[in-house]
C-alpha cells in the first residue's frame, strides 16, 4: 500500500473497501481480554472452519472484534446485519448457529439473553436492558471493527475527521470546537480539554509533545484498555488531531505493560497508519509531519498522575514532581505537553466530524457527551456502560445493571476508583456528572463504579481503599506516606474492635491535613473513601467503635458464629466441613462450636442444610467470656 | 534575569526570578521551616513543613514554598491558623523528626506510634548523591509506607566515602545504613 496522498485519495479507497465487500452477513465474535479468556480464539476459528465447510465464505464474514462490554457473559457473538446476540458462546455452537440462524433464519434461543424477571429470550442487542439504556459512541466501533484490520476502521468512516482537521480548519478553530464542545478530560480531573489545547498551543517554548494517558491503575477499571484493544485507530486519529491543533510532530502513548492485548493492537494500528499515511512526514499532502512512539509503563497506580508519567516516559523514575508551572507548559523534558486521557482522545474524531452542537447535546450542561463506566460488584448485569453524563446513579445500576443479586438491599456505590467515595441509598438519584460526584464528597475519576449490598462493612471498605492507597502512593511525601500509614492502623484498629471515639477525631483532622498537604492528586483525593464513610456511615462506624459490633457482619474480630439448638438437627455437615475442627456433638445431637477453636471462616453457614438453617452470625461481645 | 517583587507577610522583597519563595524569604531574613530543602540540590517538595499561603489573582492557595517560583505581585503569608495545624500534625506524623518545630509549637507528645523515628526520607543522602556526587549509591526502595533508604549493592563500591550525604541527614538512619563503607 503507497501513503495516501490527498483527502481524495482517502475517500476513494473507502468507497473501494465499501463497494468490495458488499452487503454480506457477518459474524462478530468478541475477542476483548475478557471474551478471549473464555475461548474466542478458538471460537472464531470454528466459525471459519464451519464457514468454509458449508461453503458460506462468499456470503458470511467472521470477524474478531473488541470488547462489547458485557465481558461477564462471553464469549459474546453478534450476527449482523440482524444484530442477533448469543451469549457464552462455546465451540459445541457453531454448527447449530450456523445452521439455523445462518441458514435457516432461525434462533438458538438458550444462547439468548434470558430475563431474569419474566424469563423471556430477548433476540437483538438493542433489546438487551443491559444495551437498551446505554448511549454508545465510543464503544459503538468495539463491536464492528477488527482493531487489528485499517480496512474496517476505514470502511466506518474512519480518518474522515483528520482529512477534515487537516484540509478545512486552521488548529485554532479545532480548538473553537473542542471549546465549544464542552469536552472535560476523562482522566479524573475533568478539565476542559479545549482550554489545556489552547495553553500548550500558546506555550512559546518548542517541540511540544502530545500524549495519550493509558496508564489506567484503578483495579477493575477497563475502559481505557477496552478501546485501545478494541479500537485504537479511533484514539490515534484524535491524537494526530490534537497534535495539530496544539503544534506537536512528537507525540506518546503511554500504556501499561500489564495489558499487552492493547499494547499488541496500538502497535499494529501505528504501523498501518504509517503505511497509508496518517502518520510520519506530509500527513495526507497536508505538509504537517507527526509521529507515535508507545511507552510501556510499569504500571504503578501513581505512574499515572501527569508529572509522574512524563518523568517516567523521560526515563526517570514514575513519582510526581514538585512544579507549579503545569505540564501543558512545561512538561515532558521541560517542553509544553498536551497530556490526555485515552477516552478524552477517542472522542475527538466525533466531535471534529459531528460538530460541537452534537456533542453539547449529549450529557449536562457542565459535563457533555457520553461517559463510559466499568460497573461491578454486586450487581446483575456487569460490564462497560456508555452513557450521557447525568444519567442517574440508579439508572445506571438497576435499569442497565438491572438490581442487586440474591434479592439483597443496595447499601453503596463507588465511584471514582480508588481513591472516589461512597454514595449511600438516598444519594441515588444523583446525575452523574463531574461536578455532582465531587459535591457528594466522590468523584468521576476515570470511570469506576462498584455496587456494594447490604452484606458489606463500610469500615472495612474504607480500610481497603486506604490499604491499596498506602502502599500505592509513591510515598514521597510526608502527608501522604506517614498519614495514610497512621489512617490504615486506625481503620484496622476500628474493624478489630479497638478502635475509640478518639481515633474518629483523627481520623478527620488527618483527613483534612493530607487533603491539602498532600503533593500530587493521589493523596489529595486520598481521603475521599474515609471522609466519606464517615459522613454517610457515621452510624456504623460508631457500631464498632462504642458498641464493638459489626453490624454487616464482616469484622472477623466483631463476630461469632453460634448453632442455635432449637433449629440444629445434628446432621453433622459442618463438623465435617469445619477445617478448625472447632465442632462438636453434644449428647443430644445438638452440634456446638467452640468459640476458641473457630476461625470465622463462615464455612458452617453455607453447608448447613437450607432446611434446617441452624447457623448464624451473632455479636462476638455475646461470646466475650468465651473468646 | 530580571527581579520581581511581591510581599512576604506584609514586608516587601524583592528576588531573582527563577528562585522559589521559600529562597527569596530565607534571603529576606524570613524563616519558613522547611526539612527536605537543600540550597545545592532541586527542590523536592516531600516534607511539606514549607507550605505557606500564596494569594495571586485574587486566589488564596496553600503551595510548597520551596517549590513554588516567585512571580511579581505575589502575596505570602507564612503564618496562619490553618498552616500551624498542617505543619503541627506533619510534626507529629513526623515524631521525632523535627524536635525545633515541636518546641515552637509546644508538641511534647505525638498521638500515633510511629515507625520510622530514623529517617525522615526527606531524601537529602540519596539525591546528594546523585546530584552532586553523581554517583547511584543510594536509592529509595519500594514505594508507599513501604518506602525505605537503601544502598545499591553493586554501586556501594563506588561510594568515594564523601560522607556529605549524611551531615543533612535529619534522622541519623544513614550513618547505620546497612551496606555503607561506614556502618
Ligand atoms: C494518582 C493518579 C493517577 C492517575 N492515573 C491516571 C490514569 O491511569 N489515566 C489517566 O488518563 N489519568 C490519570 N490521572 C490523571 C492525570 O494526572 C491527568 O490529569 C490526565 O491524564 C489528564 O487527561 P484528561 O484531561 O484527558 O483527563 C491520574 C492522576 C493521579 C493523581
Ligand atoms: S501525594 Fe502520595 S503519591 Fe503523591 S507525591 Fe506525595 S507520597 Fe507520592
Ligand atoms: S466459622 Fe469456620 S472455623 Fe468457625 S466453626 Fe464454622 S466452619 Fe468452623
Ligand atoms: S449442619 Fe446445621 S443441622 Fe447439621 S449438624 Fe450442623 S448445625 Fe446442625
Ligand atoms: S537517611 Fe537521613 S538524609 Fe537520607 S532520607 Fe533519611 S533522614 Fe533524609
Ligand atoms: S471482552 Fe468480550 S465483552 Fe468484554
Ligand atoms: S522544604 Fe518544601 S517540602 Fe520540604
Amino acid at each position: 500500500m503507497s501513503k495516501l496522498k490527498s483527502p481524495g485519495e482517502l475517500e476513494a479507497l473507502r468507497h473501494e473497501i465499501q463497494s468490495k465487500r458488499g452487503a454480506k452477513q457477518m459474524i462478530t465474535v468478541c475477542s476483548g481480554t475478557g471474551c478471549l479468556a473464555c475461548g474466542a480464539v478458538e471460537l472464531t476459528a470454528a466459525f471459519i472452519r464451519e464457514i468454509e465447510k458449508k461453503e458460506l465464505a462468499h456470503k458470511v464474514e467472521v470477524r474478531p472484534t473488541g470488547c462489547h462490554g458485557f465481558c461477564e457473559r462471553g464469549p459474546i457473538v453478534v450476527i449482523l446485519p440482524q444484530k442477533i446476540c448469543y451469549l457464552r458462546a462455546s465451540v459445541e455452537d457453531v454448527a447449530e448457529i450456523v445452521e439455523k440462524t445462518l441458514i435457516k433464519g432461525e434462533l438458538v434461543d438458550r444462547l439468548l439473553y434470558e430475563d431474569p424477571e419474566t424469563g423471556k429470550r430477548i433476540r437483538y442487542v438493542d433489546d438487551i436492558p443491559f444495551y437498551k439504556h446505554q448511549q454508545r459512541i465510543l464503544l459503538a466501533g468495539n463491536v464492528l471493527i477488527d482493531p487489528t484490520n485499517i480496512w474496517d476502521y476505514l470502511a466506518v468512516g474512519g480518518y474522515a475527521a483528520l482529512a477534515k482537521a487537516l484540509f478545512e480548519s486552521t488548529p485554532e478553530e479545532i480548538i473553537d470546537i473542542v471549546k465549544e464542545s464542552g469536552l472535560r478530560g476523562r482522566g479524573g480531573g475533568g478539565f476542559p480539554t479545549g482550554v489545556k489545547w489552547e495553553t500548550t498551543r500558546n506555550a512559546s517554548a518548542k517541540p511540544k509533545y502530545a500524549i495519550v494517558n493509558a496508564d489506567e491503575g484503578d483495579p477493575g477499571a477497563y475502559m481505557d484498555r477496552s478501546l485501545l484493544e478494541g479500537n485504537p485507530h479511533g484514539i490515534i486519529e484524535g491524537l494526530i488531531i490534537g497534535a495539530y491543533a496544539i503544534g506537536a510532530n512528537e507525540g506518546f502513548i503511554y500504556v501499561r505493560r500489564e495489558y499487552p492485548l492493547a499494547c499488541k493492537n496500538t502497535r499494529i494500528a501505528i504501523e498501518q497508519a504509517r503505511e497509508y499515511g496518517f502518520l510520519g512526514t506530509d500527513i495526507l499532502g497536508s505538509g504537517f509531519d507527526f509521529d507515535i512512539s508507545v511507552h510501556h509503563g510499569a504500571g504503578a497506580f501513581v505512574s499515572g498522575e501527569s508529572s509522574a508519567l512524563m518523568n517516567a516516559i523521560e526515563g526517570r523514575v514514575g513519582e510526581p514532581r514538585p512544579k507549579y508551572v503545569h505540564t501543558s507548559v512545561k512538561g515532558l523534558w521541560d517542553k509544553p505537553s498536551c497530556l490526555n486521557n485515552v477516552e478524552t482522545w477517542a472522542n475527538i474524531p466525533f466531535i471534529v466530524t459531528k460538530g460541537a452542537g452534537w456533542f453539547k447535546r449529549m450529557g449536562t450542561p457542565g459535563s457533555t457527551g457520553t461517559k463510559i463506566f466499568s460497573l461491578v460488584g454486586k450487581v446483575n448485569n456487569t460490564g462497560l456502560v456508555e452513557v450521557p453524563m447525568g444519567m442517574s446513579i440508579r439508572d445506571i445500576i438497576f435499569k442497565i445493571g438491572a438490581g442487586i443479586p440474591g434479592n439483597k438491599k443496595f447499601k453503596a456505590v463507588q465511584t471514582g476508583g480508588p481513591s472516589g467515595g461512597v454514595l449511600p441509598e438516598k444519594l441515588l438519584d444523583l446525575p452523574v456528572d463531574f461536578d455532582e460526584l465531587t459535591k457528594a464528597g466522590s468523584m468521576m475519576g476515570s470511570g469506576g463504579m462498584i455496587v456494594m449490598d447490604e452484606d458489606t462493612c463500610m469500615v472495612d471498605t474504607a480500610r481497603y481503599y486506604i490499604d491499596f492507597l498506602a502502599h500505592e502512593s509513591c510515598g514521597k511525601c510526608v502527608p501522604c506516606r506517614e498519614g495514610l500509614r497512621q489512617m490504615l492502623k486506625i481503620l484496622n484498629r476500628i474493624t478489630r474492635g479497638e478502635g475509640t471515639m478518639e481515633d474518629i477525631g483523627l481520623l478527620e483532622e488527618l483527613c483534612s491535613v493530607i487533603k491539602v498537604a498532600s503533593l500530587c492528586g493521589l493523596g489529595q483525593s486520598s481521603v475521599n473513601p474515609v471522609m466519606s464513610v464517615l459522613k454517610y456511615f457515621g452510624k456504623e462506624v460508631e457500631a464498632h467503635v462504642k458498641d464493638k459490633r459489626c453490624p454487616a457482619g464482616v469484622c472477623k474480630n466483631l463476630i461469632a458464629f453460634h448453632i442455635d439448638p432449637e433449629k440444629c438437627k445434628g446432621c453433622g455437615l459442618c463438623a465435617k466441613n469445619c477445617p478448625a475442627n472447632a465442632i462438636t456433638k453434644t449428647a443430644d445431637k445438638v452440634h456446638v462450636i467452640d468459640q476458641d477453636l473457630c476461625i470465622k471462616c463462615g464455612l458452617c453457614i453455607s453447608v448447613c442444610p437450607e432446611k434446617f438453617r441452624a447457623v448464624e452470625k451473632v455479636p462476638a461481645f455475646q461470646f466475650q467470656n468465651a473468646v | 534575569m530580571g527581579t520581581v517583587a511581591m510581599k512576604i507577610d506584609g514586608k516587601n522583597v524583592t528576588a531573582d526570578e527563577g528562585k522559589t519563595i521559600l529562597q527569596a524569604a530565607l534571603a529576606a531574613g524570613i524563616d519558613i521551616p522547611h526539612m527536605c530543602y537543600l540550597e545545592q540540590l532541586e527542590p523536592y517538595g516531600a516534607c511539606r513543613l514549607c507550605m505557606v499561603e500564596v494569594t495571586a489573582n485574587k486566589r488564596t492557595r496553600m503551595v510548597a514554598s520551596c517549590a513554588y517560583p516567585v512571580k511579581e505581585g505575589l502575596e505570602v503569608k507564612t503564618d496562619s491558623e490553618a498552616l500551624r495545624k498542617v505543619r503541627k500534625l506533619l510534626v507529629e506524623l513526623l515524631w521525632p523528626l523535627a524536635p525545633e518545630l515541636a518546641e515552637k509549637y509546644g508538641i511534647t507528645a505525638s498521638r500515633f506510634s510511629n515507625d520510622h523515628t530514623d529517617c525522615s526520607m526527606c531524601g537529602k543522602c540519596v539525591r546528594y548523591c546523585s546530584e552532586i556526587k553523581k554517583k547511584e549509591v543510594l536509592y529509595f526502595k519500594g514505594r508507599g509506607i513501604e518506602r525505605e533508604i537503601a544502598a545499591v549493592p553493586e554501586l556501594v563500591s563506588e561510594c568515594v566515602y564523601c560522607q556529605e550525604c549524611f551531615k543533612e541527614c535529619n534522622g541519623g538512619l544513614i550513618l547505620k545504613q546497612a551496606g555503607m563503607p561506614w556502618a
